[in-house]
């Protein structure tokens, strides 16, 4: 590429500063006009409705399920247990990387079939590489049916006594 | 009864034939280094080329078998698309019909899957020749580096490919990837959604991975495999220095 020195051309100094002033104007405009498009982009592939399921679903009335039970949900990815102090919600999405998880009924465990992960009937871990236990989500009595909020993460010694 | 050399003679007076192939037939060393020179297919490379350059065992073909792989792929892959869906749950029907009832399908579908292996491992073991033949020192270093981005571009290809079955292992193998992505601090959550084009791996991530692992990756593939090709031939050809040695070596040529 010529320096503009190279052309030999008939300058003086202020046509020379008029000349960087317009480079960087034009510079500008199209590092901005760039710049905006490229956010734009990234912007469009940002989906603004979303045909996702609803994170709140009806369990069940609470006599349905008798104490010392574990309902398992794979649709809606959660547990219901009603545990000896009363009922609670968790995930039955492993913490380790999100697969999901199953009651296993005869050992009274949780496993997971991705890498191994055990967990006791109440979350904890017991064995494998997830990192904490399965939380506990928001769960209520409304109208006498028990509603979950698969979206809500609660304490993990909260629970519902009904 | 016209004999071979009329009728090559008056091919090479064929006009049409000129206007494609510029040079005749002449047999001369001339007009063969003319004939590729002036040939797009054929310029890959040099006129003339160092023997020891092109001997089997300095580079086993590897850059280029890892490149034919590539052509494989967008072969087979254009001729599943004739059949496939990426929605849900057509996708994974799609994908048994290719095994199952298309004319062909799984030995389209099989080329497809072996040569993505096979082309993950040929680009891994050409990097590993680059490497031991000592071909990333100046001044071709960055074409080390887009190397790299190479050998990323056709990991991405494999994994986005991965889920388009849309079977239990491509679910459940995307789960898990994207839940590694959600795992980088501060922008990762916004890497998944973007991916997925939502929360979970839905219809919307199988359309995303799709129109990434068809169009999008391919363009930069070929972009950037363009740019190494080109990088190679600038920097004169085949790397013939000694391992850990200088690079005299490469301008000596043959006595």
């Amino acid at each position: 590429m010529p320096l503009l020195d190279d052309l030999k051309l008939d300058l003086d100094d202020a046509q020379r500063s008029r000349r960087a002033f317009l480079g960087v104007v034009a510079g500008g405009a199209l590092g901005s006009a760039g710049l905006g498009t490229g956010i734009t982009a990234v912007r469009y592939l940002w989906p603004e409705v979303l045909f996702e399921a609803e994170t709140r679903f009806r369990v069940g009335r609470p006599e349905e399920i008798p104490p010392g039970t574990l309902v398992s949900l794979p649709e809606q990815r959660i547990y219901v247990v009603h545990g000896a102090e009363g009922f609670f919600a968790m995930t039955a999405v492993c913490t380790h990387l999100g697969c999901l998880t199953r009651y296993e009924a005869d050992q009274n465990r949780i496993f997971c079939p991705c890498h191994g992960s055990r967990f006791s009937s109440t979350g904890e871990v017991t064995n494998g590489p997830a990192p904490m236990p399965l939380p506990r989500l928001e769960i209520a009595l409304e109208q006498g049916v028990l509603v979950v909020d698969a979206a809500k993460i609660v304490e993990p010694t909260r629970v519902l006594k009904v | 009864m016209p004999t071979i050399a009329t009728l090559t003679r008056n091919l090479e007076r064929n006009r049409v034939y000129r206007s494609i192939v510029r040079r005749g037939l002449a047999d001369t060393n001339r007009n063969r280094s003319l004939a590729v020179f002036g040939n797009f297919f054929l310029h890959i490379h040099p006129v003339k080329v160092n023997v020891r350059a092109i001997a089997f065992t300095r580079t086993f073909y590897l850059g280029g078998l890892a490149a034919a792989t590539y052509l494989i792929l967008v072969v087979t892959g254009v001729f599943l698309m004739f059949y496939y869906h990426p929605s849900v749950p057509r996708a994974y029907e799609d994908m048994k019909d290719l095994q199952f009832a298309v004319y062909m399908g799984p030995f389209l579908r099989n080329l497809h899957r072996w040569g993505a292996h096979a082309m993950v491992a040929l680009v891994l073991l050409h990097m590993v020749r680059v490497f031991f033949a000592g071909a990333y020192r100046p001044p071709r270093e960055f074409n080390w580096v887009l190397g790299v981005v190479l050998l990323i571009l056709t990991i991405l290809l494999s994994y986005t490919g991965y889920l388009l079955p849309w079977d239990q292992l491509a679910f459940w193998g995307v789960t898990v990837g994207t839940n590694m992505a959600d795992a980088v601090p501060g922008v990762g959550k916004h890497v998944k959604f973007l991916l997925l084009g939502g929360h979970s791996v839905n219809e919307n991530a199988l359309l995303r991975f799709y129109v990434l692992h068809c169009v999008v990756l391919p363009l930069f593939l070929v972009l950037a495999l363009s740019v190494h090709i080109w990088r190679v031939r600038k920097d004169g050809g085949i790397y013939l220095g000694t391992p850990g040695g200088d690079d005299s070596d490469r301008t000596k040529g043959e006595p």
